[in-house]
C-alpha cells in the first residue's frame, strides 16, 4: 500500500504502535472489538483515495471503476446510435443523397464496431467489475489494479477509433473486416489498421477483466457461500469470463495477423502466396460467435436477478439455470460455421453446424422456462425493470425463431447478407442484451447511486423503446425477404423497398427517442430522485445488505453466508466475520468449492501506475500502425511502465 | 443490517502458495489466454499446411541446431526452476537468490539462442504463407521468452532488497511455475516448426 493512501498526518502508526503494546503480539489493528462507527471511519480512511485529479485518476475502487465503464460505454450507445440514426436517415427514402458510399461504409462500420467492442463487452463487463464483489461479499475485485488498467486501455482504444473517424480515417470494412477486402491489396491506408488495433486494445481489456472476475468468484467468496450458493448473476459473468479467455484470443491473432499481412507484408491471408481468405473468417467467427453469447449471457443474469426480486421467491430450478449458462458457453464454440454457409463449405460439416447450432435452443428454453415457472402465479408489481424484463421475453424469443431459421442452410443462403440477417442479430442482441441490460440500470441505479429512477419516465422509456424496436426491425424481416441487401447505402424507387424502409426510419426515431429519455431519467435522478434504502426491491442478495451507495470498503465485516438468498434467509441480523486489519486493506481468501476461510491477504491501494501503463501501452500500440520498430521500443517503454506499477513503493506494502 | 459476530479470522495465515494464492489462480488464467493463444498458432499452421500441397513451401527446412539446441537448454532449466520454486518454499532466502540468478542467466541465454533459431529459418516473413507461419509461431513463443525472462529479473533484484520476504516467496512460486507454461508450450511448438516441415 502506498503512503497516499494516509493523506496528511495519519495518527495510524501511533495506534498501531499502541495496539501492538498493549496486545503484546498482534501488529495490526484488527476489527474485532471496535464499536460500528469507530469501524467504519477506520475502515474509510483505509479503503479511501486521495482527493483531488491525481487521487480520482490513482482510483482502483471496483465501483469507480465500474462505474467509468458504465459511463464510457453508455457515451460509445450514444455514439453508436447515432451512427445507426444517420443510415436510417440516409436509408429512409430511395436515392437519397444525404451521404455517400463512403462515408456510409465508414458509419456502418463504426456501428457495428462500436457497438461489439465499444459498447455491448464492456458494459456487461462494467457490471461484473461493479456487481460481482458485493454479490460475492468481497471488499474489492481480484487484482484491482489490473481492473483500472483495464479500463483505461479500453477507453483509450475506443477514442483512436472514434478520433479516426474525425479525420475520415475510420474503418470501412465492417464490423468483422473480411479479408482480402480488408488486406493490403484492397484496403490501402490506414482505416483497417485503426480496426484491427482496436481490436488489440478491447481484447487485452477484455481478457484482463475476466481473469479478474473469475478470481474474484473463485477466492474472495464470503465464507460459507459454496457453489450452490452463488447468485445465478455471479454464475451468469462467471460463466461469460471463460467465453471471454478461449474466445477472445482468436479475434487478437486474427487481427495481428492481419496487421502483420500489411505492415510487414506476411502472407497469412494472401491466396497468391500460399495464405488463405477463409482462414480469417474461421478465426474471426471462432471468436465472433462465442462474442454474442458474452453479451447475452451476463443478461440472463440481470433478468434471473429482477425475476427472483420481482416474484419474492427463489428462482424455479437453479440447477438447471446454471447448466445451461454452461452448456450455452460450450456450445458457443461449436457454431461459428453457420456464418459461412455462403462460403461453400462441405455439405456433411455444414449439417453438423446446422445441428449444433439449433441445439443451443435447448438451454436457452431451458432458461425461458424456468423463469417463467419462477413468476408463476404471482403478481409481480410491473415497475420498469420488469417491464424491460418482459420486453426481453417477447423480443428474444422472436430473434431466437429467426435463429433456428437461419441455421438451416438452405435458408440461410436465400437471405444471407440481406436485411433479413440484420433484423434477426438484431433482436437477439437488442431483444436479448439491451432490454436486460435496461431494466438492469433500473434495478441497481439506486444501489450504484443512492437514489430511484423516475418510475413515469421509466415507463414511457420502456414503452417508446419496445414499440420503436419492433417498428425499426420487424420490417427489416420483410425487406429481407424482399432482397434488400446489408450494407448498401442508397437503393432506386422502382425496387419497392421505399415505403417499408420509411417505417423503419420512423421506428428508429421512436427507439432514438427512448434512450434519450432514458438518459435524461439517469441524469436527472442522479440529483433529483427520490431517496433509496438499501434494499429498495426487498432482494436477497448479498449487495442489498449494504448502504446506498456502498462505502469504499464495501462490508464493514464480511457476511456469512447460508442460503443463495443470504438477506432472505437472515432477516433479522446478518452473521458476519471478524478478526481482518482495519488499518490496511486486508481481505478474506476462501477455498474454492466450499468457501472455507483460508488466507488474510493484504491487497494494492490506490496507484496512478496503471494509468501510466495503459498510456505507455496506447503510445506502442497506435505508434505499430504506422512502424513495426515500435513493436520494440513501445515493448520496452510498457516494461518500464510495469515495473514501475510492480516495484514496491515502501516497505509496508509487501508485509507479511 | 443489524450484524452479529460469528467466525474469528484473525488466525488465518497471510499468505499461502498454489491454488490457496489468488494470484497462483491469476497466473493460471493468463495461461489459459495464452495456452489458447498457442492452440490457435498451430492450428492455422495445420490448416495453411492442409491447403497447400507443399510444406515448407519454396524453402529448406530450418537448420536443427539452434532449435534443438533450445530445447535442450530449456528442458534442463526445469530443474533449476524447481530448485527455485522449492527455495522460495521453504522461505530460503540464500538458495532463492542463487536459483533465481541462474534462472535469469539461462533465460537470457535462451532469448540469444531464439535469435539464432530465427536468423536459421531458412525462409523469410514475407516469402509464403509457410514463412509467415514460421515466424509468427516462433515469435509468439519469443514474446513469452522475454516476458518471463523480464519478470524473472526483476524478481531477482527485489529478492536482493529488503522487500525479499514474506509474500515475494509465494511470487517466486508462480513465477516458476509461469516458467514450465512457457516450457511446455514450445514442446509442440518445436515439433511443428522443425519436425514437420521434414515430415
Amino acid at each position: 500500500m502506498s503512503e497516499a493512501v494516509h493523506p496528511g498526518a495519519s495518527p495510524v502508526p501511533v495506534e498501531r504502535a499502541a495496539a501492538r503494546e498493549a496486545s503484546g503480539e498482534t501488529r495490526t489493528q484488527r476489527d474485532t472489538d471496535l464499536p460500528d462507527a469507530e469501524l467504519d471511519r477506520r475502515l474509510a480512511r483505509t479503503w479511501g483515495r486521495p482527493a483531488g485529479l491525481v487521487g480520482w485518476l490513482s482510483s482502483v475502487d471496483h465501483k469507480e471503476v465500474g462505474w467509468r465503464y458504465f459511463v464510457t460505454a453508455m457515451v460509445f450507445l450514444a455514439l453508436a446510435g447515432s451512427a445507426a440514426m444517420a443510415m436510417r436517415a440516409q436509408l429512409a427514402r430511395p436515392d437519397a443523397g444525404l451521404i455517400g458510399p463512403d462515408l456510409y461504409n465508414q458509419i456502418f462500420t463504426m456501428h457495428g464496431t462500436t457497438m461489439m467492442f465499444l459498447f455491448a463487452v464492456p458494459v456487461m463487463q462494467a457490471f461484473g467489475v461493479y456487481l460481482v464483489p458485493l454479490m460475492v461479499g468481497a471488499r474489492c475485485i481480484a487484482f484491482p489494479r489490473l481492473a483500472a488498467f483495464s479500463f483505461w486501455v479500453y477507453l483509450f482504444g475506443g477514442l483512436m477509433l472514434w478520433i479516426a473517424f474525425l479525420l475520415n480515417a475510420a474503418p470501412d470494412v465492417g464490423w468483422f473486416a473480411y479479408t482480402p477486402l480488408s488486406g493490403p491489396q484492397f484496403s490501402p491506408g490506414k482505416r483497417s489498421d485503426i480496426w484491427a488495433q482496436m481490436i488489440t486494445f478491447t481484447e487485452v481489456s477484455s481478457l484482463a477483466v475476466a481473469v479478474s472476475v473469475i478470481v474474484t468468484v473463485f477466492k474472495h467468496r464470503a465464507p460459507g457461500m459454496t457453489l450452490d450458493r452463488i447468485p445465478l448473476a455471479v454464475w451468469a459473468m462467471l460463466v461469460t469470463s471463460f467465453v471471454v479467455i478461449f474466445a477472445m484470443p482468436a479475434v487478437m491473432l486474427a487481427s495481428t495477423m492481419l496487421i502483420l499481412d500489411r505492415l510487414v507484408s506476411t502472407q497469412f491471408f494472401n491466396h497468391e502466396a500460399g495464405g488463405d481468405q477463409l482462414l480469417w473468417q474461421h478465426l474471426f467467427w471462432f471468436f465472433g460467435h462465442p462474442e454474442v453469447y458474452i453479451i447475452f449471457l451476463p443478461a440472463t443474469g440481470f433478468v434471473s436477478s429482477i425475476v427472483v426480486a420481482f416474484a419474492q421467491r427463489p428462482a424455479f430450478g437453479y440447477l438447471p439455470l446454471v447448466l445451461a449458462l454452461v452448456a450455452t458457453a460450450f456450445l458457443s464454440f461449436g457454431l461459428w460455421v453457420h456464418h459461412m454457409f455462403a462460403t461453400g463449405l462441405p455439405q456433411l460439416g455444414a449439417s453438423f453446424f446446422t445441428a449444433s447450432s439449433m441445439l443451443i435452443a435447448v438451454p436457452s428454453g431451458i432458461q425461458i422456462f424456468c423463469w417463467i415457472a419462477t413468476l408463476w402465479g404471482r403478481r409481480p408489481a410491473m415497475a420498469t425493470p420488469m417491464l424491460f424484463v418482459m420486453g426481453f421475453l417477447v423480443i428474444f424469443v422472436m430473434g431466437g425463431m429467426t435463429g433456428v431459421m437461419v441455421a438451416s442452410v438452405p435458408l440461410d443462403l436465400q437471405v444471407h447478407d440481406t436485411y433479413f440477417v440484420v433484423a434477426h442479430f438484431h433482436y437477439v442482441l437488442i431483444g436479448g442484451a439491451v432490454f436486460p441490460l435496461l431494466g438492469a440500470f433500473y434495478f441497481w441505479y439506486p444501489k450504484f447511486t443512492g437514489r430511484m429512477m423516475s418510475e413515469r419516465l421509466g415507463r414511457w422509456n420502456f414503452w417508446l423503446a419496445f414499440v420503436g424496436f419492433n417498428l425499426t426491425f420487424f420490417v427489416m424481416h420483410v425487406l429481407g425477404l424482399m432482397g434488400m441487401p446489408r450494407r448498401v447505402y442508397t437503393y432506386p424507387s422502382d425496387s419497392g423497398w421505399g415505403p417499408l424502409n420509411m417505417v423503419s426510419s420512423i421506428g428508429s426515431v421512436m427507439l432514438a427517442a427512448s434512450f434519450g429519455l432514458f438518459f435524461v431519467n439517469a441524469l436527472w435522478s442522479l440529483r433529483r430522485g427520490v431517496r433509496a434504502p438499501s434494499n429498495p426491491w426487498n432482494a436477497g442478495t448479498l449487495e442489498w445488505a449494504l448502504p446506498s451507495p456502498p462505502p469504499a470498503y464495501n462490508f464493514a465485516r464480511i457476511p456469512i453466508v447460508t442460503h443463495h438468498e443470504p438477506l432472505w434467509k437472515e432477516r433479522e441480523s446478518l452473521p458476519v466475520a471478524h478478526g481482518l486489519a482495519v488499518d490496511e486493506r486486508e481481505i478474506l481468501v476462501s477455498t474454492l468449492v466450499e468457501a472455507r476461510p483460508d488466507l488474510r491477504e493484504v491487497v494494492p491501494g490506490s496507484s496512478i501506475w496503471p494509468l501510466i501503463s495503459a498510456i505507455a501501452l496506447s503510445i506502442a500500440f497506435v505508434a505499430s500502425i504506422f512502424s513495426p520498430y515500435a513493436a520494440l521500443w513501445g515493448g520496452a517503454l510498457v516494461g518500464a511502465a510495469l515495473l514501475g506499477w510492480f516495484w514496491p513503493k515502501s516497505s509496508h506494502e509487501d508485509e507479511e | 443490517m443489524k450484524t452479529r459476530l460469528a467466525v474469528d479470522l484473525s488466525g488465518l495465515p497471510p499468505f499461502g502458495f498454489d491454488n490457496r494464492s489468488p494470484i497462483w489462480w491469476g497466473t493460471l488464467g493468463f495461461v489459459a489466454i495464452e495456452g489458447m493463444g498457442f492452440v490457435l498458432a498451430v492450428g492455422l499452421t495445420l490448416y495453411l499446411k492442409h491447403v497447400n500441397p507443399h510444406w515448407p513451401m519454396d524453402a529448406a527446412p530450418p537448420d536443427l541446431l539452434p532449435g534443438t539446441l533450445l530445447t535442450g537448454v530449456l528442458l534442463a532449466s526445469l530443474w533449476f526452476n524447481r530448485s527455485a520454486d522449492k527455495a522460495a518454499r521453504d522461505g530460503d532466502l540464500s538458495g532463492t537468490r542463487l536459483w533465481l540468478v541462474v534462472m535469469t542467466v539461462v533465460g537470457l541465454a535462451t532469448i540469444g539462442l531464439r535469435l539464432w533459431e530465427f536468423n536459421a529459418l531458412n525462409v523469410r516473413w514475407d516469402q509464403n504463407a509457410y514463412g509467415s507461419c514460421q515466424w509468427l509461431l516462433l515469435g509468439l513463443h519469443a514474446t513469452h521468452l522475454i516476458t518471463d525472462v523480464g519478470d524473472t529479473a526483476v524478481l531477482t533484484a527485489l529478492m536482493f532488497t529488503k522487500h525479499g520476504r514474506g509474500k515475494r516467496y509465494s511470487d517466486v512460486s508462480d513465477n516458476a511455475f509461469y516458467w514450465s507454461f512457457v516450457v511446455a508450450a514450445w514442446i509442440p511448438i518445436y515439433g511443428l516448426v522443425y519436425w514437420v516441415p521434414r515430415w
